[in-house]
């Protein structure tokens, strides 16, 4: 007999599929959504008696589907549009399998659309296509329920009223509009890096969504391997006390092996293609790493040389302070410091904890400890400041650096 | 289809551009006139004169009052309008870049309420 954890894995892996279905069916989100709580919620009482049907998801768009237009045929006074749908889709059309593919892709691209708030994209992309509950992504990003309510209520307004449109944009526009989706899947992965593993798994979801849909996008099969690389390490990246364990300190027996075999072999598939993104030399960065059986076994010349791609396509302060954690290993701590110290990341912590391990190889031990106390003033987590501050008194004799495949660069 | 109004957002106080380059840009915005034209998604375009030209009316006690100047100050004031016809935001957008780079100014695109 099938329970209610069948139901609730079911919801989580096609929740998403149903709502991009029913939006095509409806043209509206809130009663596409009704339409597939609606039918899951059937599904709870029927379920447990008649066993899950061959096809869950088939039976959920159709039940979902079949709701709706009795309820729109229930309430006449529904606007032109619904009537539209109805007369469209009868109610026993087949579901259509080809056309689900796309309907995903398309909603997803109606969530990440730029007319809307980047923080909307991410609520409503977690909401839509990935079924959490308003509460969920409330809690993840720390915000008050109501607020994150409120929202999504504006989001899908404006989708509604300003008529952002349900489609794949066209091939022209694609590559503008593909960045701010990976960039939405990237940010939850991040999200959860610091605060939430569930995002992080959400995030990993979403991206092999995106993989399975665009599998000629090489930027997307590139932030799958790097989500997946650097989700690899999670088993090791604390201790027993919680307190952060850099990367070169970590016990790497303790990695997902499946997850990097997974990730490299990604990683390959996509440089084959020669269109090297930022998410691709990320990944190319954590591969190299997953690589090296030891820390001192690290290839740091190769992993200079992908920084320096990194800053070629995608320039930034947060990737020239990683390059510079990579040249102190090539070129010694003194060079480092020099490219560390004309950088402006004043209040970031990370570039402190980079500057107060500089030193301390430096032997400037003093300064070190008050660039330790800096960084550790500045950390967002309690495990990150627990493990600065394990520095600054000395304890412990490994070095922290800058996570190299982090864009946050967490010092790992 | 749907209507889209594209305003053309002016800095107030700001140094008007020189002659010739004044005259470039309303070519280009007669241009993109043109092309919204020919493309059948031209309802409505025009500039206006600054909010120094202004007047509000203000309805009191069932009368109305007559004032000077514009109805509010601000850094930045509504230049010129442009109504047009598109099938989605997308397409209002890129109506909206057009004019943004035609008129050098930024450009706010608004939905009109649906007329059924």
């Amino acid at each position: 007999m099938a329970g209610r954890p069948d139901i609730e894995a079911v919801f989580r892996a096609e929740y998403g599929r149903a709502v991009a279905v029913l939006v095509r069916f409806l043209g509206d989100i809130d009663l596409a959504e009704e339409a597939v709580q609606d039918a899951f919620a059937t599904a709870l009482t029927r379920w447990p008696q008649s066993g899950v049907p061959p096809s869950p998801a088939g039976w959920i768009i159709t039940t979902a589907r079949n709701r709706a237009v009795d309820r729109l045929r229930r309430e006449s006074s529904r606007n032109a549009r619904h009537a539209e749908a109805v007369r469209l889709y009868a109610p026993d059309a087949p579901p259509e399998e080809g056309p689900v593919r796309d309907d995903r892709l398309r909603l997803i691209f109606t969530c990440c659309h730029p007319a809307l708030a980047p923080q909307a994209r991410v609520a409503l992309t977690l909401r839509l296509l990935g079924g959490l509950s308003t509460a969920q992504i409330a809690r993840a990003f720390l915000v008050p329920e109501p607020t994150l309510a409120q929202r999504l209520v504006r989001a899908k307004a404006k989708i509604r009223d300003a008529g952002i449109p349900y489609r794949v944009p066209r091939a022209a526009d694609l590559p503008d509009r593909l960045s701010a989706v990976l960039a939405v899947v990237y940010l939850i992965f991040n999200e959860g890096y610091s605060s939430d593993a569930a995002l992080c798994v959400e995030a990993v979801r979403l991206g092999r969504l995106l993989a399975e849909l665009m599998p000629d996008e090489p930027e997307v099969t590139g932030l799958l391997a790097l989500m997946l690389l650097v989700e690899a390490r999670r088993p090791a990246r604390h201790d027993a006390d919680g307190v952060l364990v850099p990367l070169p300190e970590q016990d790497r027996s303790r990695w997902d092996r499946a997850l990097i075999t997974e990730g490299q072999e990604l990683v390959r598939r996509c440089l084959r293609r020669g269109r090297p993104g930022p998410y691709q030399i990320q990944a190319a960065i954590n591969a190299v790493h997953s690589d090296a059986p030891t820390a001192a076994a690290t290839d740091w010349r190769q992993i200079l040389a992908l920084y320096d791609q990194l800053m070629a396509v995608a320039p930034s302060p947060v990737v020239a302070l990683n390059r510079a954690v990579a040249l102190a290993e090539t070129e010694g701590p003194a060079a480092a410091l020099d490219l560390v110290d004309a950088l402006g990341l004043g209040s970031y912590h990370v570039l402190h904890a980079v500057r107060a391990d500089l030193l301390r190889r430096l032997g400037r031990r003093a300064e070190a400890v008050v660039e330790y106390g800096r960084a550790a003033e500045l950390a967002p987590s309690e495990a990150e400041r627990a493990f600065l501050e394990r520095r600054r008194t000395g304890d412990g004799g490994g070095r922290p650096h800058g996570d190299p495949c982090h864009p946050a660069g967490s010092p790992e | 289809m749907k209507h889209y109004l594209l305003s053309v957002v002016q800095p107030a106080g700001g140094t008007p551009p020189a002659p010739e380059a004044l005259a470039e840009i309303m070519r280009d915005v007669e241009a993109f006139n043109d092309e919204l034209r020919a493309a059948g998604a031209w309802v409505f375009a025009g500039g206006l004169h600054g909010p120094e030209t202004a007047t509000v009316l203000r309805p009191k006690d069932g009368d109305v009052l007559v004032t000077d100047g514009p109805y509010a100050e601000g850094k930045e004031y509504l230049g010129g309008l442009c109504l047009i016809r598109a099938a989605d935001l997308d397409e209002a957008l890129e109506w909206g870049r057009k004019a943004a780079l035609a008129t050098t100014l930024p450009i706010e695109v608004r939905p009109f309420v649906d007329q059924h």
